[in-house]
């Protein structure tokens, strides 16, 4: 990947990796520890191109595991710097224990995810049971529809985590090589711009302090455990709030407005898709005009209850699509869609579609069938 | 620095914390820090130090901590060694750069740690990895680690009509760890203080990873009176149970040598952990088993060693 120039605007042709990999060279984090696993390998192999090449001023490390790669991401944020990684499926299960502990730390670290599928049985494609499967770690989650959002979605993303009110990791979602490998226009900001935007970084910990010297992760016994998840729970529930000022202030300078909630076709739609990811964008392709309308969830957690149902309550059937197996009990998008419906006099039908699991393809005439039989 | 310049140190570990009374951590953990000059930054593994040391709102540390997790305290400190560096190469500011150590029990370095500790040690991050082996999970109630000796009675590995404790030898981990060939690995012992201080004091004179292997009996996993921690790891020292030696590039030097040792039986008699080896009877077979385990480790060492 070539990037000339990037004093300016640009338009680049850019795999969503990539567009992973220059918004991580414009942040310049101090720290980023990785590990290899299909189908985020691109966006580690392009950074490590560009510590080789000083365009960035990062300490790389190539730790042993994704475990530790989360571990020592941990490590470097709490002494005070921006630290980054990115993962994968088995690679994200791994570190499921280190979620908590970055979460409960506080620490607003970014972490990219191209989304596949979990063993067993092993298949390397897209599905979303890796970062659904976590969804309860205290990390927000932003799901991108295409390489444009995954560059700008990166951005306004370390610009939430580190708001003062939040103080909270996020992963930043796109679909395994449907849209990690597939190269689209990216219109770039200036490296000066997006300095701009990020600022310097604020630590609210800095463990090389020696002259205040904190304790970080300590015990906590039952007398103080409720206080401090309260705190985080409601730090949480604040990004709702910072979501949109975020998401505003990016805005004006890409012109690109990102809710977080996309309403496509939907004020006068008695039927409504609700999905996330690339497939908002197949979707969008295939209703056109007709009287179906479209809800693309773009932040996930915290999810936006309030909004989904001012968004969807005037509809009589809601089709919510999950690119999630679940065993017994409703897919997560779909809880989630059904429990913001709640409440409402006539709420609409809702309805829950698995799909596209080990990145079976989910096309416009499998949309359209899905309708016909409705 | 002897016994009295490193009494006069600040340990950084305030008293007050919660470890039993006899515990060999603290003497550990006080005497690495009391060799250590400058800033520091602890980094603490899942397990009896920590949980001890940081019971919130309380802390008896005067230096930064950082617990994580169990398996991954290599892994941290990896990350705080490379926002050291950054911060080295792209500030203007001139502060001394802090000493990176970690402290882990055997758990969480023989056992479930190892793999993240390994990838540290290959990585070459400036780190002092001390591990406080007492050789069982004593945190979580006396289970068996890689490091439980063969013959050790632990909540898991029981003495009962089919079993006399455990049925295997220790892990070799400071072996393991110089096969990295790292700049320097040492084992020691919390009864022989001076040598500790010795070893983090030349061990901080090299760049990159270094390690030190400290044994550290526990008066409750290894059942011996309070008073008596010194003496049973003196014993480890005597019977060479435990040599105490170091190994700096390819030359492995005994750093207390112990010319004419003692029997093991005087190391395991002195713990209610293999009392079931001496009484109701003698379990003459295993005896002779650990000893032969116990030699043959001292052969290895002394092939390789300045004595």
């Amino acid at each position: 990947m070539k990037t000339n120039n990037p004093s300016k605007t640009q338009v680049l042709a850019l795999t969503g990796a990539q567009a992973t990999t220059e918004a991580m060279r414009q942040v310049n984090p101090a720290v980023v520890a990785a590990y290899p696993i299909t189908p985020q390998t691109p966006i580690i192999e392009g950074f490590a191109g560009m510590v080789a090449d000083g365009l960035v001023a990062t300490e790389l490390i190539r730790v042993e595991s994704e475990h530790s790669a989360l571990s020592a991401v941990v490590g470097a944020q709490a002494s005070g710097v921006r630290a980054m990684t990115a993962s994968s499926s088995a690679g994200l299960a791994l570190m499921f224990e280190v979620l908590g502990v970055a979460s409960g730390l506080r620490l607003p670290i970014v972490m990219s995810i191209a989304n596949r599928a979990l063993s067993s049985p092993i298949n390397i494609h897209c599905d979303h049971s890796d970062t659904m499967g976590v969804r309860e770690q205290g990390w927000l989650q932003i799901y991108s529809e295409n390489p444009q959002e995954v560059y700008d979605h990166t951005l306004l993303a370390l610009k939430l985590a580190e708001h003062p009110e939040v103080q909270l990791p996020i992963m930043v979602c796109q679909d395994g090589f449907i849209t990690s490998h597939a190269t689209e226009r990216v219109a770039t900001l200036a490296d000066e711009t997006v300095q701009q935007f990020i600022g310097p970084y604020q630590p609210q910990t800095n463990l090389l302090d020696n002259k205040k010297p904190e304790t970080l992760g300590p015990l906590a016994l039952p007398n103080s455990q409720m206080e401090i998840k309260e705190l985080q729970m409601g730090a949480a529930n604040r990004a709702l709030g910072v979501y949109p000022q975020v998401a505003k202030e990016l805005e004006t300078i890409t012109k690109r407005g990102y809710p977080a909630i996309e309403a496509f076709n939907l004020d006068k739609a008695g039927v409504a898709i609700v999905t996330l990811g690339s497939t908002a964008g197949t979707v969008k392709h295939t209703i056109g005009k007709s009287k179906v309308g479209l809800l693309k969830i773009r932040l996930f957690r915290p999810f936006p209850y309030k909004k989904v149902k001012e968004a969807l309550g005037h509809c009589q059937k809601v089709i919510v699509l999950d690119r999630t197996p679940t065993y017994g009990a409703g897919a997560p998008l779909y809880l989630d869609v059904k429990s913001a419906l709640y409440g409402l006099e006539n709420p609409p039908v809702v309805e829950s579609i698995i799909f596209g699991l080990g990145g079976r393809d989910f096309g416009p005439e499998d949309i359209e069938s899905l309708l016909q039989n409705r | 620095m002897n016994i009295k310049e490193l009494a006069e140190k600040s340990s950084r570990l305030s008293p007050g914390h919660l470890t039993c009374s006899g515990c060999g951590i603290p003497l550990a953990v006080r005497t690495v820090l009391r060799s250590i000059a400058g800033p520091v930054v602890v980094v603490g593994a899942t397990g009896y130090l920590e949980v001890t040391t940081t019971i919130f709102p309380y802390t008896s540390w005067e230096c930064p901590f950082i617990h994580s997790a169990f398996e991954n305290a290599a892994a941290s400190a990896s990350g705080i060694c490379a926002a050291v560096e950054f911060l080295k190469k792209n500030t203007s500011k001139k502060s001394p750069e802090p000493t990176i150590v970690v402290f882990g029990g055997d758990g969480g370095t023989y056992d479930i740690g190892l793999q993240s500790l390994s990838g540290a040690l290959e990585r070459g991050h400036n780190l002092l990895y001390i591990c406080y082996d007492n050789e069982a999970y004593m945190n979580t109630g006396v289970q068996r680690s890689s490091a439980t000796p063969l013959g050790a009675w632990t909540t898991t590995s029981e003495v009962g009509k089919r079993a006399l404790g455990k049925p295997t030898q220790r892990k070799n981990l400071t072996r393991i760890i110089a096969a990295h060939g790292i700049t320097y690995t040492a084992q020691a012992s919390i009864s022989h203080l001076t040598d500790l201080s010795a070893k983090v004091e030349k061990a901080l004179t090299f760049p990159g990873p270094k390690f030190i292997n400290i044994l550290q009996p526990c008066t409750t996993g290894w059942k011996f009176a309070p008073s008596q921690t010194v003496t049973v790891a003196r014993l480890a020292v005597e019977t060479r149970f435990w040599p105490l030696y170091e190994v700096v590039g390819d030359k492995t030097q005994v750093t207390v040598a112990v010319p004419e040792p003692r029997p093991v039986e005087d190391f395991l008699k002195a713990q209610g952990r293999f009392k079931h080896l001496f009484e109701p009877q003698r379990q003459g077979e295993v005896l002779t088993q650990i000893q032969a385990g116990v030699d043959q480790e001292w052969q290895r060492l002394a092939k390789n060693a300045t004595i």
